[in-house]
């Protein structure tokens, strides 16, 4: 491996501008790559990480600028480029893979041409040539059938094949830098291994440079040589890998660490609230459940498990009376609840909650805090006035936020402090049975832990049930007290915690658990030895 | 370097908040970084009102007040001149403002009653209710509307009232197909479902939830249905079936005058007449276009 410094970023600051000022994104960041190497980037949204990765290329999202520092790439500073010379590095010697890969390819075109588009402009090969390297590609990249699948456009393959499609585009000009904005956030976990797996392949065959950009800790290890930690536009800490997991130097560092030391205590068994029975719902003539069965003991949390597609969030619907099943029972405290949510009194509704994976759109942005917690107070209790001033203010309390918050608008809000406040709209109707559909997927780790440590001490002190629905096996590790494993629409595996995560596994549970990344660097190398 | 806490805290994470600002505050804001267009259509709209409004006041003689002289030159008692059979122009005019404008003002609104709430309830519904008012609303804009307006005044009469709903009928339509539009995308989102799961009915679901989202682009839209409207006025009284005689309008002033442009190669100003209520016609036009494309800009979130 040489050694020679590709990229070098010294005393970088970024401002952005919005709300008719300019703020400081990054605020004097210095970073060295060296030709080959791995650099993660981690930090919670609004670190600038992302801001960061992408002025590595010399590029600057609109309405945000460089104020100062160099961005020397291959000894020359990008920064003072115009952006006609820039855009011969764009696409040539620099790439980037986006978060999302299907809001990032056009859909009117075949891979392959997409995959060598940027190829093709450069001239660096001929058309033939760059088809033959593309399809070279996808098979190192694992895909299946690489001959054709280039044939195909992007709505025909799957998610985690279309992430890897744009790691292959972005290798196809064989660049000196890659830089990953957050490649697998979106995927199962399942799939997540895979894609991992073949990136960092890749990056090893070609001995390219990359920028890792991610808010998974676990993730990162997999990838990086070494780690940069941000925040607030400054770096925290930055130390070759295996020493940053094992020791941290930092407090803020420590505390993204700490964040999978959650654990629940075990409680006793009690009689259950909720009880589904048989269960079979269908969309239309598609058949989505079958035969669910579920019991959910009170004051316990359920967590339900399973990747995208295995039927969890269309169980919760099943619940909440929004899809009446097309056979089975549900029966809550003893009594059968009316499958379609009309037939429901006002006081079944008001008991069974639900909170959303997306606070942004849970809630109506044109309400304030007040409006947003007020209604189901005056809904379903009858509050008004100063009465229901005073309990939104406890509500406020109760999830650790103040009143200075009452009168803001839900994009005035953080991503936690919104999922906070649809929590509060759930707890103001005084309900026993709340369903937290992802709550926590779309945070970053350290809001996660928040959140989960309020929800549990909510359901502590308030004695709440929840059927916590999620794909994310360390939140179920966390806060859980009872597991159901489900894939394509039936129930696998249904115990307490302990049972569920010791073998024997249910093969599909074995799969699962398997691969949740660990903070360990050499757990993907371990984990394909024992696959192979 | 900001000393930042190093534990977590709720409270303490980074927002784009900023201090609170009143409404009043916010317009003032948005008013000094209007384009030199949309104040001037914000002060030739305020002028229109002003006019509308104190007519009586303004108007030097009444609206059907006759003068013994019919087509009268500009210039002495008679500003403008008077028309064929000796009523001032100028304070025909000024009363048309009100006429034309109000009617045009009221049928818009009514317009955008009926259109909205069918648009949301069909948005919200989804089922035979929205297939019913969509295929309704299509057989409606299948026939071209200034001649069904024609036919429709010729069997009713063309009193004001049913020039106004028949206006808002035909107009609903537009407003039906834009609320519907944009609702759909509205509806489909979370909080819209989790007020349906907390049992609330379809009005709230309506008003509270879906309108305040959908309200830009129905703003932007009321402006330029609000000029169809006004110029299918115009045209209706052009073609003599809109405001009647003698309340005073642009359309049938336009019409009533017309003649007498052959004479602007004699008189200039005297062919003039006839274009002035076409030109306040226009210019209110342009004035409205104006102010809601920089609403239209403003609310699209494009920056440059």
């Amino acid at each position: 491996m040489s050694q020679d410094t590709l990229l070098e970023i010294k005393g970088l600051k970024i401002q952005g501008f919005s709300d008719e000022r300019w703020h400081d994104i990054v605020k004097g960041v210095d970073v060295t790559l060296k030709r080959g190497q791995v650099m993660g980037l981690i930090g919670e949204s609004g670190a600038g990480k992302s801001t960061l990765g992408l002025a590595a290329m010399g590029f600057t999202q609109p309405g945000c600028k460089i104020t100062g520092g160099q961005i020397l790439f291959d000894g020359v500073d990008l920064a003072q480029l115009s952006e006609t010379e820039k855009r011969s590095y764009w696409g040539n010697r620099i790439t980037y893979v986006a978060q999302s890969a299907a809001a990032s390819f056009n859909p009117a075109h075949r891979l392959i041409d997409q995959t060598t588009a940027s190829t093709l402009r450069f001239g660096k090969k001929s058309q033939a040539e760059a088809m033959d390297d593309a399809r070279a590609l996808y098979g190192e990249l694992n895909l299946p059938n690489p001959d054709t699948i280039g044939d195909r456009y992007p709505h025909q393959v799957s998610g985690g094949q279309l992430q890897r499609v744009m790691t292959a585009m972005a290798m196809s000009p064989r660049p000196d830098l890659i830089i990953f904005d957050e490649p697998t956030t979106a995927l199962d976990v399942t799939t997540q291994v895979e894609v991992l797996t073949a990136m960092r392949k890749i990056v090893e065959h070609f001995n390219t440079a990359a920028i890792y950009i991610t808010h998974d800790l676990a993730v990162v290890a997999q990838m990086a040589d070494f780690i940069k930690v941000l925040r607030y536009g400054e770096e925290v800490e930055e130390a070759e890998t295996r020493k940053m997991l094992t020791a941290p130097e930092q407090d803020y560092t420590k505390s993204l660490w700490s964040v999978r030391a959650l654990a629940k205590e075990p409680m006793p068994e009690q009689e259950p609230i909720l009880k589904i029975k048989n269960i079979d719902a269908a969309y239309g003539k598609v058949k989505v459940l079958h035969n669910v069965d579920i019991s959910v003991p009170r004051g316990s949390t359920v967590a339900v498990v399973g990747e995208s597609g295995s039927g969890k969030s269309t169980t919760a619907r099943v619940i909440t009376g929004l899809l009446p099943p097309s056979a089975g029972d549900i029966e809550y405290e003893g009594q059968p609840l009316p499958p379609k949510l009309q037939d429901r009194s006002k006081d079944q509704k008001r008991r069974i909650q639900m909170i959303y994976q997306m606070a942004d759109t849970a809630m109506n942005p044109r309400q304030t805090v007040r409006e947003i917690i007020g209604r189901p107070l005056e809904f379903y209790l009858g509050l008004r006035g100063q009465a229901a001033e005073k309990r939104i203010l406890e509500l406020l309390e109760m999830i650790e936020l103040d009143g200075r918050f009452i009168d803001r608008l839900p994009g005035e809000l953080s991503g936690g402090q919104k999922q906070r406040i649809c929590i509060a709209r759930a707890l103001a109707a005084e309900p026993d049975f709340i369903i937290c559909d992802e709550v926590t997927s779309a945070l970053d780790q350290i809001v996660q832990e928040g959140i989960l440590r309020l929800l549990m001490r909510l359901q502590k002190e308030l004695n709440l049930t929840y059927l916590f629905i999620t794909h994310d096996i360390s939140t179920v590790r966390a806060i859980s007290d009872q597991v159901v494993v489900m894939n394509l629409g039936r129930v696998v595996e249904q115990g307490t915690k302990n049972d569920v995560f010791s073998p024997p596994h249910p093969e599909y549970t074995e799969l699962l658990l398997s691969s949740v990344p660990e903070m360990d660097p050499d757990w993907l190398t371990n984990l394909n030895a024992a696959r192979a | 370097m900001t000393q930042t806490s190093q534990t977590y805290s709720a409270k303490d994470e980074a927002t784009s908040f900023l201090a609170q600002r009143t409404a009043w505050d916010r317009t003032k804001i948005l008013l000094k970084k209007s384009p030199f267009t949309a104040r001037f259509g914000m002060i030739v709209i305020a002028l229109y009102v002003i006019v509308a409004v104190f007519a009586p006041w303004i108007a030097p003689y009444g609206e059907a007040e006759v003068f013994p002289t019919p087509y009268a030159p500009w210039g002495g008692d008679h500003m403008f001149g008077t028309d064929q059979i000796g009523r001032d122009i100028l304070s025909r005019m000024i009363y048309g403002a009100r006429n034309t404008v109000g009617i045009a003002f009221a049928t818009t609104i009514l317009a955008f009653l009926i259109g909205a709430s069918l648009g949301l309830a069909a948005a919200i519904n989804r089922s035979w209710l929205d297939q019913f008012i969509s295929r309704s609303v299509d057989v409606l804009m299948a026939i071209p509307s200034l001649i069904f307006a024609l036919v429709l005044l010729s069997i009713f009469g063309s009193s004001v009232i049913n020039l106004i709903i028949i206006i808002a009928v035909l107009d609903s339509t537009r407003v039906f197909r834009l609320t519907r539009a944009v609702a759909v995308n509205v509806v489909v989102m979370d909080y819209v479902e989790a007020a349906k799961l907390r049992g609330e009915g379809l009005g709230w679901i309506m008003r509270r939830e879906i309108l305040p989202n959908i309200m830009p682009p129905l703003v932007a839209e009321f402006g330029l249905r609000f000029c169809f409207v006004f110029l299918t006025i115009a045209a209706l009284s052009f073609l003599g079936v809109g405001i009647q005689p003698p309340t005073a309008d642009w359309g049938s002033m336009v019409r009533e005058n017309a003649s007498l442009i052959q004479f602007a190669q004699y008189d200039l100003k005297a062919g003039l007449t006839p274009l002035l209520p076409a030109a306040a016609i226009a210019l209110l036009t342009v004035a409205v276009n104006f102010v809601v494309d920089w609403f239209l800009h403003h609310t699209s979130g494009i920056k440059d």
